[in-house]
């Protein structure tokens, strides 16, 4: 089943799929067990001429047994995902790389700095439906929404985060691996919903650097830290 | 009885004529069969609008079979979908599915016709107000469904409407095809609160003597704690929509951020209903595979107390758990954790369930009736759809599964698989005692290996692509490059739900059938304990001829050895086998 998912390309996403995995084994592997237990019962006490059931009310041993082991599996598996989730949404790193993504109906605007390092200055430089970010290096999003809600979603880099109107919400991601990737919007938001899709180009340093220079995107200082 | 009155006042005071027991009855049990009819038609329409979906999903901007006649020139285009009317189309499969189909049928339906007789009690607490629950939920069908013929088209903001989207008519074009979804909800969530006031005043008071509270059937405990959430939860729904309706019509600005409003104010609102919403769904459901299991396995329900105090423990639980639909939402990620924790906590009683009806089970003596099917196809279905919510629950992984086909396939196992089961277990294993004639078990059986089938093709491979990223309520899935590579599962699933819907025509033959020619019921055909047994089919106004039953033990008696007969393997409540036990009489 795991293998259906997309290439992990985000230095988060590589514990993401360790928690999918260990997930994925212990529901497969209880998943089973019920049910081949209860295969096994139907087929073995399935009634017979003159048979009687076995007349009881139930077991508190079991009962204790089976409230106790799924409550330390379940726990287990919500500590184990909490400090995931803490290093995805909580711990920002520290980056001078940051884009502003403003969803609207039915595009993403990316806006970055300028040479000046602030957003809201006439030197801000913006660009529809297309982000680009270097490798290896943590990108910070400042996400916004024009009118509705949207959901910037990078598959490869499982990111999902809502961009909602009236609100800022902080979003982070580094890639480890060159390449184009698809943003799609995972909320739903009208009729144009299914065409609203940017793209995530992630360069090599140098390409990046490149570009910043050619399009003034970040201040002049950034290049090649 | 007075025969000097003139006829048509004889008819109206004494001996209730057509209209009096057909439509405006206050017969707990002729509203039970109302609701039935209602939402069995209500799934034909929430059935026709899920193989709409499906079938631009399979194959996008082609027309859809069967309907190459249609064009309105703006939604369907000679049988092309338009994107706003395929956003219209799951909006409503959504809605109708859940508020006109699975809660009216087994809450208004099964909730109505068992609860006074299993508890014998003669009717409701409040007769009229019965009735008066059921022509609200008509008249909040009647206005959903008006919602189809007005300009601009029905809601198409998803069933859980998230603001600004249904907030502005602008954002979706919708105009008052969403201000109707929203009325229709009110009337809905009204007559909801009156039935709920209803079940729980009948059965903390109405219960037989001998009838304590640990001698209830467990249907009759999930429809008492699942009435207890209706209460509690659809105020904070209605007060919801109540603010949407005003952001729509009356220009506030309650989740409109540039009025000083605030789009994640409605998702708390609307998930703090929403997630009772999703036990009240599935706890009538335990409630009756509980029976039926331990009809046909001929044996006492294993853990009957672990089972009633897990579903009083989910009842709890189901209050604080609502972030977790919100993890993704931009609320503050602290919140994630604790949200998760409670999620993680809230699998607990399922579990318990799924394991006690494991041990009801063991050492029985199994008949693979029509109704056990359906019960057995629950309790596998529900299990799957339980251990699939714990991807959710953990918060890094629904980072990139929500709003996933994983979640489509997730709740498609509770709902469907869940209830929608119980739903068939529910019909074929009281339609004898509803109408006083057997179904067909032949076509019963074919009708549910049919379903079963169908069922996991269409949804199981739904977790597949849901794990290659698929969005939900996308109309245009190979638009994506990465979903092309798993585009063929489309088209799979959509043969699935193709067969799903067909199978059902089998079910409406055998319902129609049986109602005109099923064999005649006996008056316990399934030799089960339960009171609703003992009163008469056809069922008599009141319930009881005589006195009211005495109830002298639970209702899981089956192959007690306290049963005299060596050839009976079941024990009525209300048996007096004359010893000790007999104390209830007094009541």
């Amino acid at each position: 089943m795991l293998s259906w998912l997309p290439e992990n390309v985000s230095t988060y996403g590589g514990d993401v799929d360790f928690i999918f995995n260990v997930i994925y084994w212990i529901t497969t592997i209880s998943c089973v067990g019920v049910l081949a237990a209860m295969l096994w019962f139907v087929i073995r006490y399935r009634a017979r001429p003159g048979g009687r059931a076995v007349y009881t009310h139930g077991n508190v041993t079991l009962e204790i047994i089976w409230t106790i082991v799924p409550t330390a599996v379940f726990v287990m598996i919500g500590v184990m995902s909490g400090s995931v989730w803490s290093a995805m949404k909580q711990e920002i790193p520290d980056t001078s790389l940051v884009v502003r993504v403003q969803g609207s109906q039915f595009n993403w605007q990316m806006t970055y700095p300028g040479l000046d390092g602030r957003f809201g200055t006439p030197d801000d430089y913006s660009q529809e439906n297309l982000m680009r970010a270097p490798v290896g290096r943590p990108v910070k999003l400042i996400l916004t929404a024009k009118d509705v809600i949207h959901s910037f979603f990078v598959p490869q880099m499982r990111l999902k985060q809502d961009a909602l109107p009236g609100r800022e919400i902080l979003a982070w991601f580094e890639a480890t691996k060159e390449g184009s990737y698809e943003i799609p919007c995972a909320e739903l938001c009208g009729f144009g919903h299914s065409q609203m899709k940017g793209e995530l180009r992630v360069l090599s340093q140098a390409d990046f650097d490149a570009w910043v220079l050619e399009k003034k995107a970040f201040p002049q200082e950034m290049q090649g830290q | 009885m007075m025969q000097t009155a003139p006829e048509h006042a004889h008819h109206a005071h004494h001996e209730p004529g057509f209209w009096g027991k057909y439509i405006f009855s206050t017969d707990h049990k002729m509203i039970g069969k109302q609701f039935l009819w209602v939402s069995l038609f209500m799934m034909i329409v929430g059935g026709g609008l899920a193989m709409i979906v499906r079938s631009q999903l399979a194959w996008p901007n082609q027309p859809v079979p069967g309907l190459g006649w249609i064009n309105d020139g703006v939604y369907i285009i000679d049988g092309v979908l338009s994107p706003a009317f395929y956003n219209t189309a799951f909006t409503m499969h959504a809605t109708i599915m859940i508020f006109f189909v699975v809660m009216p049928i087994l809450i208004g339906s099964f909730g109505n016709f068992l609860i006074p007789l299993m508890i014998g009690a003669r009717d409701m607490a409040f007769p009229v107000l019965n009735m008066l629950s059921f022509w609200f939920a008509l008249l909040a069908g009647l206005i959903m469904l008006s919602g189809f013929l007005v300009p601009g088209g029905h809601a198409a903001a998803g069933w859980t409407s998230y603001p600004p989207l249904s907030a502005v008519p602008a954002y979706t074009g919708v105009d008052w095809g969403q201000n109707l979804w929203v009325i229709s909800l009110i009337v809905l969530g009204i007559s909801s609160l009156m039935g709920s006031i209803n079940y729980i005043t009948t059965i903390i008071n109405m219960r037989a003597p001998g009838m304590t509270w640990f001698r209830l059937p467990l249907v009759i405990w999930s429809l008492f704690i699942t009435a207890i959430l209706l209460l509690l939860a659809l105020p904070v729904l209605t007060s919801a929509l109540g603010m949407l309706l005003l952001d729509r019509l009356a220009g506030t600005s309650f989740f409109l951020p540039e009025g000083g409003g605030q789009p994640l104010l409605w998702q708390h609102l609307f998930w703090f209903f929403g997630h009772p919403e999703v036990y009240i769904m599935i706890l009538p459901a335990m409630g009756v595979a509980s029976d039926v299991l331990s009809t046909f396995a001929r044996k006492p329900i294993f853990g009957y107390k672990a089972m009633a105090f897990s579903m009083i423990g989910i009842a709890f639980l189901g209050w604080l758990v609502w972030g977790h639909h919100m993890f993704q939402s931009g609320m503050n990620p602290a919140l994630g954790m604790s949200f998760m924790i409670s999620t993680m906590v809230i699998g607990v009683p399922s579990a318990i369930k799924v394991f006690n009806w494991l041990g009801t089970l063991w050492g029985g003596q199994i008949h693979f009736t029509t109704p056990m099917l359906n019960a057995l196809a629950f309790v596998a279905m529900f299990l799957i759809g339980g251990l699939s919510g714990v991807y959710m629950a953990s918060t890094p992984v629904d980072v990139f599964i929500h709003d996933t086909y994983f979640i489509v396939a997730h709740i498609h196992y509770v709902l469907f698989g869940g209830s929608i089961f119980a739903m068939f277990a529910a019909i074929y294993y009281w339609f004898p005692k509803m109408f006083g004639k057997m179904m067909n078990e032949t076509l019963g059986k074919v009708h549910f290996w049919l379903t079963f089938a169908a069922f996991n093709l269409t949804f199981f491979p739904m977790h597949i692509i849901g794990v290659g990223g698929h969005m939900r309520r996308i109309a245009n899935p190979p638009y994506y490059d990465f979903i092309k590579p798993i585009q063929h599962w489309n088209v799979i699933i959509t043969y699935g739900a193709f067969m799903l819907g067909a199978a059902q025509i089998v079910f409406a033959i055998n319902f129609f059938l049986s109602l005109a020619r099923g064999r005649r019921a006996e008056q316990n055909p399934w030799h089960a304990n339960t009171l609703e047994w003992v009163s008469p089919t056809p069922g008599i106004h009141g319930n009881w001829p005589g006195d009211l039953p005495t109830v002298y033990r639970g209702p899981y008696e089956y192959s007690s050895p306290e049963i005299p007969e060596e050839s009976v393997d079941y024990l009525p409540q209300n048996r007096n086998l004359g010893t000790a036990l007999a104390g209830g009489a007094h009541h």
